[in-house]
């Protein structure tokens, strides 16, 4: 019998990035008792990282921007796969969310006449990112924080408890979301009940009853080897969601941001902010050529410069020149500097090089990219005011994600479950635009959150119960790390050690550039990984024991890992965040195809080990035709190139 | 469920104070700095001690601070009857008659009061004569800490008007400075000379206005106190030039310090007759 | 220069105690502190607690100390060491120790909720904020704050003496109050809330006695003591010491 401690909820929110704050928030605001569970320390989340800043069309330093232009960037970087409505609202609401930061106390850059300054960046048509120097998503996070612990200033005024309304359950995992059941609610079954949780610091396990949870746990970057991602990054939302029944949408779509360190070694994989694109710098292969010149793909050539001179004239006169092609979306620029290197063409360290140095005066550059200084100084000895960076892609980000309703970011299939940030897919399509996730976060962070509450308000008087067997059995399943020193067959395997495995797996054989061969191999590697991975013992108690973390964490970068590799062997065209060697070629037919991640065994067992079945089943579906006024915001001749013919003439 | 997996149940173990106190990380040195981390207070005690010495032997010696035309900043202003005459210098007899002992301990209070409240010299003093802390991380002896919170070290918060005495004294010496361009005989003592210790004294007059200019609380007067310095352009280059005085305010307060105490010596040399001041001009 | 063999000293323990464990452990080129402790983990010990998240010196988890001093761990590169040099690493020492180098950082947590927040100017709504970029960049400045925390364990008012830490917000946090009063729209003074008062009376101010040990481990460069802690003290003086405000109170009170 469960003697786990529980709480009753309103809202549960699993995750402390943009997001999962911008969510408790608005739930919050909305009347709903809102608890948000972080692994890390509250306000430590991996949003802090983003650097570049928030993309909304608030038209502070282009007069001639607007959704619709913002909108319309988003689904040319996306290549036309995004959730068309997710991108509309987003487009729209994103200047109200940036302003609204403001009132929480924000403090952005400014312009000369005192409004938010905004930024280039890759694939922007106009200057829109609202930043603060290259810290954009501490700022973010800082005055979410803040705005919860102001929200909790006013309850301990009304309650004498700052956590009566809005408490944040740091240093603690979610294991499983739990649902009711048949036998418990009668015909309502399978909706969400709470979520299973443990104490990192303790150890001790504790449930959160709750009708409704939202998920924004982040990404999946933590199964690749040379990410960008912090530890946290182990795809748990996207394994919770399969897990409760949710499905996942276009996996398959994995970001690998152009520039992250190359050297030392230890620091591989640390992004360099697309801000020093965005500002000046320009990318150069070992013979000092500015390659990128010849990557402009087919669908870009009308905008993007040709020579040099073009590009170098766009920083001063955007209206009268086209941009330098550094600033092309990122994958495309991923791609390039991928060729660059297999060619021969790259830095001693495997990389290319990116300078700012021979752009900007030195303390231009120190002022506007304050932490590339210091990250370089401090972890590589490079004075980037005085030489070239070396750089090469890593793995970033992750387009797909749980599969959710646009309007309300309700995952399908579960009621009661949310999601939103980058555990929601949908919204970037194929690739994201660097600056669409910080606004991202915010327009669904606070979709989810009003949707949840209003949703939770609903159930109030007839709350899903917790089903005390999926307690037991969510208790049993963390523990069993503890209990690997008797294993049926073979000794008990070293989480570090499969975690490592994995991530070479990962990014060896379903990395930027993908090969079917290849995806096969690692979908068998990744069958044995998970028969392994049962094995996996720890030393000590339940105190703190990062062993332990990994050890459970193991089981999501698992799951999600064959989400991946089984969509990308699916999926035989390249687009965006997608590219196959052996079907180089965005294919039209491709572009209304959805591929939806469901776990093979809905039962919840995971005994599924054969490489060929694996846990994950992959469903094919069309999507919803983009309605006609958007469709109407583009050029016939380029929705030629990215549209299937039947859909042209609907 | 598996066994032997539930944490502990914590005690904390024996308590002490400070970094010793029970429920910190058990480790009983009371710092695990490896680096010379005394060398900074040991040093700054050093120097602050030997400035005491001198400054408290030249304060009440009462003698040997003019020489003709420099006027030891020690000395100046003079406010007493019992005053060395000096020509057109500062002499201004408020004190009258009664003062009895050297006129130094009267005017020395305002540049004592500024350097003691000094942000940068409570920094030094706190360091190095109290050891509160002794550096970084290194562990103080003292049982109870109150700081500035109560008499007599919330009178530190008076630095502001040791601030605007200090401009005063600052003045008072940028006059003897440039009393210092004068000389000649008895008879024909005029305008037009200069030195050695014309340059000694407008050495430490620079110092002295670069010192007094750069303390934290002129930099608040001036601009900091400001919520919107784009109303107040003017003030808002003035803060912005104090502050990158401030930025050298430790350097400022040391230089001067030594320069003081060196166009005094200077004084006393020439005084006492050791030492004849080589003239330029 | 290639790998190489150091030795290393890592607290290990709990609250009922502990100590310092020594480890040879494998160090390469370019590595950060954090790199060896992951390696430790990895290969000699799985179960050794340490917090940490971005490892590029963003999100301050890291904090612990290092041959005694604060430092972050990600940023703090083993080529500062001699190959022949034992490294001590300890978990910060003004906080409870939970277990290894991870610690019970709840002080900072709670004093945060101590300091009222911004106060959103009357009138203006989302959007129509105008500020120079003058007037935000002293804020800006300690809003590069990534709460690391390693001022808040160096100040020796809380970590020499456990009994200030009631009254006494610690470096961060009277940042924090200096941040919001030199913020061009704050109103928290239209609202009845001075800060610059409440920084000495509720948040202890009057403990900092200006050592700047806070400014010398900020991992950001941000000049706590300078920029924030002193111009607040004055700030303090204007409402409390200055004689004029002083006379006008008494003789307010008297009526």
């Amino acid at each position: 019998m469960s003697v786990v401690d529980r709480q009753e909820w309103d809202v549960v929110v699993v995750g402390a990035g943009g997001a999962g704050l911008r969510a408790a928030i608005e739930a919050r605001e909305r009347g709903a008792r809102t608890a948000v569970i972080c692994k890390s320390l509250f306000g430590k989340a991996h949003t802090v990282m983003a650097e570049g800043g928030i993309a909304a069309a608030m038209a502070n330093a282009n007069p001639h921007d607007n959704w619709q232009v913002h909108f319309r960037d988003t689904l040319r970087g996306g290549k036309f796969l995004n959730q068309w409505r997710m991108a509309e609202l987003h487009a729209q609401e994103a200047p109200d969310r940036v302003w609204e930061l403001e009132t929480w106390g924000a403090l952005f850059d400014r312009t000369k006449d005192g409004r938010i300054s905004q930024r280039n960046f890759g694939g922007h048509e106009y200057p829109r990112l609202a930043h603060v120097g290259d810290r954009t998503g501490l700022e973010l996070i800082r005055t979410l924080q803040q705005k919860i612990v102001s929200l909790q200033q006013q309850d301990f005024k009304e309650t004498g408890d700052y956590e009566s309304r809005l408490k944040v359950f740091q240093e603690c995992t979610v294991t499983r979301v739990l649902k009711d059941t048949a036998s418990s609610s009668g015909s309502a079954a399978g909706r969400v009940s709470g979520v299973f949780a443990y104490d990192r610091e303790t150890g001790r396990f504790f449930v959160l009853e709750a009708p409704a949870v939202v998920i924004a746990t982040g990404g999946i970057g933590k199964s690749f080897k040379v990410t960008s991602n912090s530890w946290e990054y182990t795809g748990d939302g996207h394994a919770l969601a399969l897990l409760a029944g949710a499905p996942l949408l276009n996996m398959e779509f994995v970001q690998f941001h152009p520039t992250g360190m190359v050297w030392p070694p230890s620091v591989k994989g640390i992004l360099v902010t697309e801000s020093v694109r965005g500002d000046g710098g320009v990318l150069r292969n070992s013979e000092g050529k500015r390659f990128m010149f010849d990557y402009i793909p087919d669908v870009f050539k009308e905008k993007y410069a040709e020579s040099e001179e073009e590009g170098d004239r766009w920083y001063e006169d955007p209206d009268n020149n086209r941009r330098p092609p550094e600033l092309l979306p990122r994958d495309e620029v991923a791609r390039a500097i991928n060729s660059e290197v297999k060619a021969g063409r790259g830095s001693p360290h495997g990389g290319v090089f990116l300078d700012v140095s021979t752009r900007m005066p030195a303390e231009v550059i120190k002022r506007r990219l304050p932490s590339m200084y210091h990250q370089f100084k401090e972890l590589a000895d490079v004075d980037i005011t005085a030489e070239a960076m070396e750089v090469g892609p890593t793995c970033h980000y992750v387009m797909g994600g749980i599969a959710v309703d646009s309007d309300t970011a309700a995952a399908r299939g579960v009621p009661g479950l949310y999601a939103a940030g980058e555990v929601a897919g949908g919204m970037h399509g194929s690739n994201r635009l660097g600056g669409n996730s910080l606004s991202d976060l915010l327009v669904f962070g606070r979709r989810a959150g009003w949707h949840a509450a209003e949703y939770a308000a609903a159930q109030a008087f007839e709350r899903p119960p917790v089903d005390d067997v999926q307690v037991d059995a969510a208790a049993a399943e963390a523990l069993r790390p503890f209990s690997a020193e008797s294993p049926e067959e073979g000794t008990p395997e070293n989480p570090y050690t499969l975690h490592q495995e994995l991530q070479q797996t990962m990014n060896d054989l379903v990395g930027i550039i993908r090969r079917e061969g290849e995806m096969e191999q690692a979908l068998e590697t990744l069958a044995e990984l998970r028969v392994r991975a049962r094995r996996a013992g720890v030393e000590g108690h339940r105190q703190f024991n990062p062993g332990w973390h990994l050890a459970l964490d193991l089981r999501n970068m698992l799951l999600v890992s064959e989400c991946v590799a089984r969509a990308a062997l699916e999926r035989t065209e390249s687009r965006g965040g997608h590219t196959r060697e052996d079907h180089p070629a965005m294919e039209r037919t491709w572009r209304p195809v959805n591929l939806l991640c469901q776990l093979a065994d809905p039962t919840g067992g995971l005994a599924a080990t054969d490489p060929v079945r694996g846990q994950i089943d992959l469903l094919r579906e069309t999507t919803e035709p983009i309605r006609s006024d958007l469709l109407a915001l583009f050029d016939k001749e380029e929705l030629v190139k990215y549209l299937a013919e039947e859909e042209l003439y609907e | 469920m598996a066994t032997g997996t539930e944490p502990p149940t914590t005690e904390p173990h024996p308590v002490g104070g400070g970094v010793r106190t029970g429920t910190r990380a058990a480790i009983d040195a009371p710092h695990l700095r490896t680096d010379r981390w005394w060398l900074a207070p040991a040093a700054t005690a050093a120097g602050l001690l030997a400035f005491i010495v001198y400054s408290t032997w030249r304060a009440f010696a009462d003698a040997d601070y003019y020489a003709a035309p420099y006027v030891s900043p020690f000395y100046s202003p003079c406010l007493a009857e019992r005053c060395e005459p000096m020509h057109a210098g500062p002499n201004w007899e408020i004190f009258g008659g009664w003062w009895g002992i050297s006129p130094a301990i009267i005017i020395l209070i305002f540049p004592l009061g500024f350097r003691l409240t000094c942000y940068y010299y409570r920094k030094a003093y706190y360091r190095g004569f109290w050891a509160s802390p002794p550096a970084c991380a290194v562990a103080e002896p003292h049982k109870k800490y109150s700081g500035e919170t109560r008499f007599p070290l919330i009178l530190q918060n008076i630095h502001r008007y040791f601030f605007y005495a200090a401009l005063l004294v600052a003045g008072i010496l940028t006059y003897d400075t440039v009393l210092a361009f004068r000389g000649g005989t008895d008879e024909n003592y005029e305008w037009g000379h200069m030195g050695l210790g014309t340059l000694v004294f407008l050495t430490n007059i620079v110092l002295i206005w670069a010192y007094t200019l750069s303390c934290h609380s002129c930099r608040h007067i001036v601009g900091g106190k400001l919520k919107h310095f784009s109303r107040h352009p003017v003030r808002y280059r003035m803060w912005q030039w104090v502050g990158k005085l401030n930025n050298r305010h430790m350097l400022l307060a040391w230089a001067s310090l030594v320069s003081v105490a060196l166009a005094d010596f200077y004084v006393y040399l020439v005084a006492s007759g050791a030492f004849d001041d080589p003239r330029f001009f | 220069m290639s790998s190489y063999e150091a030795r290393f000293k890592v607290w290990r323990g709990d609250v009922e105690g502990g100590g310092l464990e020594d480890f040879k452990v494998e160090v390469n080129e370019g590595e950060v502190v954090l790199d060896i402790i992951h390696r430790l983990q990895a290969t000699q010990a799985p179960d050794l607690a340490v917090r940490w998240n971005c490892k590029a010196g963003k999100c301050g988890s890291c904090s612990a100390e290092i041959n005694g001093r604060p430092r972050l761990m990600c940023m703090t590169r083993m080529s500062v060491f001699t190959p022949e040099e034992t490294i001590t690493v300890t978990p910060l020492r003004a906080f409870p120790v939970v277990r290894d180098l991870v610690t019970d950082v709840g002080f900072n947590y709670t004093k945060a909720r101590e300091v009222p927040s911004f106060v959103p100017p009357a009138g203006l709504g989302p959007g129509e904020y105008r500020m120079m970029q003058e007037d935000v960049d002293r804020s800006q400045e300690f809003r590069k704050c990534i709460e690391c925390f390693l001022c808040q364990d160096t100040c020796h008012v809380v970590r020499d003496h456990e009994e200030n830490k009631p009254a006494f917000a610690g470096p961060r946090f009277l940042m924090r109050v200096a941040e919001l009063d030199m913020h061009p729209l704050d109103a928290a003074t239209e609202s009845g809330l001075d800060r610059k008062s409440t920084a000495q009376d509720e948040h202890g101010l009057g403990y900092c006695n200006i050592t700047k040990c806070c400014t010398e481990v900020c991992p950001e460069g941000i000049k706590i003591t300078d920029n924030a802690l002193i111009p607040l003290k004055e700030r303090a003086v204007d409402r409390k010491y200055d004689p004029l405000v002083w006379l006008g109170n008494k003789i307010r009170r008297r009526v």
